[in-house]
């Protein structure tokens, strides 16, 4: 069932246009990252979903009914939506309790309800030890699990959750990252979350939508996303990459002193004139002596020209014989080649990506 | 479906609007509108400036007033700038007194201080006067307090705090390094701070010597009991007569109007003098601050304060106490002459004293809590851009900072004697011009308060279901409410003491003790003056100790400094 509803939304102030265009049906139950670095209207966008914003151009609907348009907004009170904040937004003056108490106190439930709801959802948090302190007393990820529970417990419609993690030391943001992911397996609670960390957005999403400029880039899960980027942004922005230009020429792609043949591809019939590909640095292995050639593989011969140590892989970059390109190459740490080494590159044409 | 969508709060945002415009933009612009109009028949006419100007007298007033404010914004410079720099910069002992003492000046009324420098300086009877004869055996003394020299000592002594504040504020923010720089270089104590902390403080005396000036011209109270006796007269003393039966409204705008326009002129002057930029230097890193050693001028520094409160705090207070509790106040300092009587007649005898001193508080309370709630609201409005073209609102509630009082009395006058909304006769029209007059206030501390909330505090009320009333009442009243009080506190105050718009506005049965006070000044009974301006004092300095308990020490040091 379709939930949420962006059609063509456009955010302008003054001559600035934070959000340009923007499209995106989501499912009941769905969670979804906009990711983009900072000023690509991700906040932006998230406002106008909460009603904090209006559109100046575009419709967003909510199980069909209009609620964001330029001419009228339903104001964020009666969306039936929480919202975490990047300062979490707990009010200072009212305890653990109060503060989650609150939206339910809005909602006129009668008290023995708000207490037991309160109750359960600071025991979900692992907060129910700290009901009465006040948020001073609290430590960033205490605060934050309040904000959780606090937006959590009106059981909303729809979550929004406005880089919730950036407040937080690097320990503390991977271990709320899962539990984020794990509250949404248990409330299904329809989740908009905005980050500008990749990490964040894989971990905790079931769609990503990259935003750049403005604009939505690819919209598509983690997988799909990382292995098949679709515009130059996209591979660029997650994850680390190698751009491969070239030209399609008498049924081979020409790069810069070598050629792959174009159905080798994984969509040959989109390849036409010049062409760019995006190549992980996990997808191409180096040997030291020439593999046998197999019917996906192309081998082609190079020289180590970089390197790094760095613990967990080794960083190479390798140039291709009398190329000028330098190509980032990923090796586990027991590969170990030395500079200036004569090598073979194994690479999967089916695993270049090709990009707009 | 459009009236859900609707943010019904955006009515009560409107009605705020409303009443801002009734408060601050009615009666000026009713003030202009008098000006041009014909007393009778209400058509367009220019006669009123005719009538304003045409007399020798009335343009002698004009020249009085400047002659007045430029003596007190001297005086009041060579008073409170030498005072700032010892307090500031030097080891000169007994600073706390020194301090205690320009606090206390500012608690004194200066129409109470018109009051305690009769009884100091009167022609014959005045204590200074007796004291040289006493000492010298002459005839008679020297002082005469009813003279422009008289008006402009006692006014100075009320102004010359603001440069002592401002003047103070700038020197904190030097570094003893720049002082430093100088003396290596081979200059001496004077020398530099001749050369290098005078000048990088001139800003900020400059803004000081217009705010005095501004505030010399502006006053009523002072000129009224002394240049009234002395038989000259100033703007404000004009204006008074313009009012005296038949009162006439339209001639009397036409003559507030240079007041207006100078004073508008000048804060916008100071404003830029403070702004600038040339000045750099001004900041409070680098460097830490060390006191100049005086030796044995600290002595000689010492001195020059107590005089200075002497004749602003000391001595205006002991007179006032003492003719406050005299039988009477000539008798002199024994024993014997010593009652509670006064005290009695004016808060429990005489009913209407009595009525006074309840609506001092009253309107003053009253006015402080309406001046906090719309300026919090129209704060509110400004910066959550709630309607277009907020930033205006914001001019509109600081433009009472640059109307003088008595002029605004007038536009209030003029405002709403006539339907369709009268108000003359009743307790609103006082309690409304004090909150108009005080508004700046109000709004500038609110404005400071707002800004310290981060709004994400309330969307966080609104996307969870509450509207912006709710997120206004359970958030950000509770969190603002510590600065609110003290911004109460500080409109309460000079609510209380409000002389120069009062004074249009009352009526029989809606006196207040600044108006009473003014008005037992003919009877010449100075044991019930001093009793009610020592009630006015009391009643003030419960109020700064209650300031201080909700807001904190610096919390009238705060505004000044603003």
């Amino acid at each position: 069932m379709t939930k949420l509803v962006l059609k063509n939304v456009t955010c302008r102030f003054g001559a600035v246009t934070a959000v340009d265009d923007f499209s995106l049906a989501m499912e009941q139950g769905e969670f979804v990252s906009l990711l983009g670095p900072s000023g690509c209207g991700k906040t932006t966008t998230l406002r106008m979903l909460a009603g904090l914003l209006h559109p100046t151009a575009g419709t967003i609907e909510m199980d069909g009914e209009v609620i964001s348009s330029p001419t009228s907004s339903l104001p964020p009170e009666k969306r039936n939506m929480s919202m975490i904040f990047q300062s979490y937004a707990i009010w200072p003056n009212m305890t653990v309790a109060q503060n989650v108490a609150f939206g339910l106190e809005v909602r006129r439930l009668p008290r023995p309800e708000i207490r037991a709801k309160v109750d359960q959802i600071l025991e979900v948090v692992q907060m129910a030890y700290l009901r009465d302190r006040y948020p001073a007393e609290l430590s960033g990820g205490q605060q934050q699990r309040v904000a959780l529970a606090r937006a959590i417990v009106v059981q909303p419609a729809v979550l929004l959750l406005d880089e919730p993690l950036s407040n937080l030391d690097a320990n503390l943001r991977e271990e709320m990252r899962y539990e984020i992911r794990r509250l949404h397996d248990e409330f299904h609670i329809t989740t908009v979350y905005v980050t500008h960390d990749q990490a964040e957005a894989m971990v905790t999403s079931d769609r990503i939508a990259v935003m750049h400029q403005g604009r939505i880039e690819q919209v598509d899960g983690p997988r799909v996303l990382y292995a098949r980027p679709r515009t130059r942004f996209v591979a660029g922005f997650i994850g680390r990459t190698n751009f491969l230009d070239g030209e399609v020429r008498g049924g081979e792609v020409v790069f810069d002193r070598f050629a792959i043949k174009v159905d080798r591809f994984a969509e040959p019939a989109a390849l036409r004139g010049r062409v760019s590909f995006s190549l992980r640095p996990q997808s191409i292995h180096l040997h030291r002596h020439p593999p046998s050639a197999s019917d996906s593989t192309c081998i082609i011969p190079g020289e180590i020209v970089q390197r790094a140590y760095l613990g967990e892989h080794w960083d190479y970059a390798v140039r291709p014989k009398e190329s000028a390109l330098a190509l980032r190459v990923t090796a586990r740490p027991h590969e170990v080649f030395e500079m200036n080494e004569h090598v073979w590159l194994e690479l999967d044409p089916r695993q270049m990506a090709h990009i707009r | 479906m459009r009236w859900r969508h609707l943010d019904k709060s955006l009515f009560v945002w409107v009605l705020l609007i409303g009443v801002l415009l009734v408060l601050v933009v009615n009666p000026l612009a009713r003030l202009l509108w008098a000006s041009f109009e014909h007393g009778a028949t209400g058509a367009f006419t220019l006669e009123n400036y005719a009538a304003a100007y045409g007399r020798w007298r009335y343009l002698e007033a004009l020249w009085n007033s400047l002659v007045l404010g430029l003596a007190v914004a001297v005086l009041g410079t060579v008073f409170g700038v030498p005072m700032a720099w010892a307090v500031s910069r030097t080891d000169m002992p007994a600073k706390g007194l020194v301090w205690a003492a320009i606090l206390g000046t500012f608690i004194v009324p200066s129409y109470l201080g018109a009051v305690a420098w009769i009884l100091l300086a009167g022609p014959n009877a005045g204590w200074l006067n007796r004291l040289y004869v006493w000492l010298t055996g002459a005839a008679s003394g020297p002082l005469n307090i009813y003279s422009m020299a008289g008006l402009v000592l006692v006014i100075a002594c009320y102004s010359f705090p603001y440069a002592f504040v401002f003047t103070r504020s700038a020197l904190d923010l030097i570094s003893s390094e720049m002082e430093d720089a100088a003396s290596t270089l081979g200059a001496g104590t004077l020398r530099t701070m001749l050369r290098v902390t005078l000048p990088l403080t001139l800003p900020a005396i400059l803004g000081a010597f217009i705010v005095e000036f501004l505030e010399a011209i502006a006053l009523f109270g002072a000129p009224a009991l002394i240049a009234l006796p002395a038989r000259f007269q100033v703007m404000t003393t004009m204006l008074w007569q313009f009012f005296e039966f038949p009162p006439k409204v339209q001639v009397a705008a036409a003559y507030s109007m240079p007041l207006l326009g100078i004073t508008v002129l000048l804060f916008w002057l100071q404003r830029r003098i403070i702004a600038r930029k040339g000045y750099v230097a001004l900041t409070g890193k680098g460097g830490e601050r060390r006191l100049i050693r005086l030796g044995g001028w600290r002595w000689v520094m010492l001195g020059y304060c107590l005089f200075v409160t002497s004749l602003s705090f000391f001595l205006p207070m002991l007179v006032v106490l003492q003719a406050a509790f005299a039988k009477a106040w000539g008798r002199g300092f024994g024993l014997d002459n010593i009652t509670l009587e006064n005290l009695r007649f004016v808060l429990i005898d005489q009913p209407i004293t009595r009525a006074a001193t309840l609506h001092t508080f009253v309107y003053g309370g009253t006015a402080a809590a309406i001046a906090l709630g719309l300026g919090l609201s129209i704060a509110y409005i400004v910066h959550r851009r709630l309607v277009p073209l907020g930033g205006a609102l914001a001019y509109i509630a600081m433009a009472p900072f640059v109307i003088p009082g008595i002029v605004l009395a007038i536009g209030f006058y003029a405002a709403y004697t006539t339907p369709p909304l009268v108000l003359y006769g009743g307790a609103w029209i006082l309690i409304l011009a004090f909150t108009t007059r005080f508004l700046p206030i109000a709004y500038a501390n609110s404005d400071a308060a707002i800004r310290s909330l981060n709004p994400e505090l309330e969307d966080a009320v609104r996307i969870l279901g509450g509207g912006r009333l709710l997120a206004m009442r359970r958030v950000v009243g509770p969190l603002l409410k510590r600065g609110l009080a003290g911004a109460f506190i500080l409109v309460f105050i000079p609510a209380t003491r409000e002389l120069s718009s009062a004074i249009f506005l009352y009526t029989t049965g809606t006196q207040v003790l600044s108006v009473l006070l003014f008005d037992k000044s003919d009877e010449g009974n100075f044991e019930i003056l001093s009793s009610i301006g020592l009630i006015l004092v009391v009643i003030t300095v419960a109020l700064v100790l209650a300031g201080f308990r909700l807001a904190g020490r610096d919390f009238m040091l705060k505004r000044t400094a603003s």
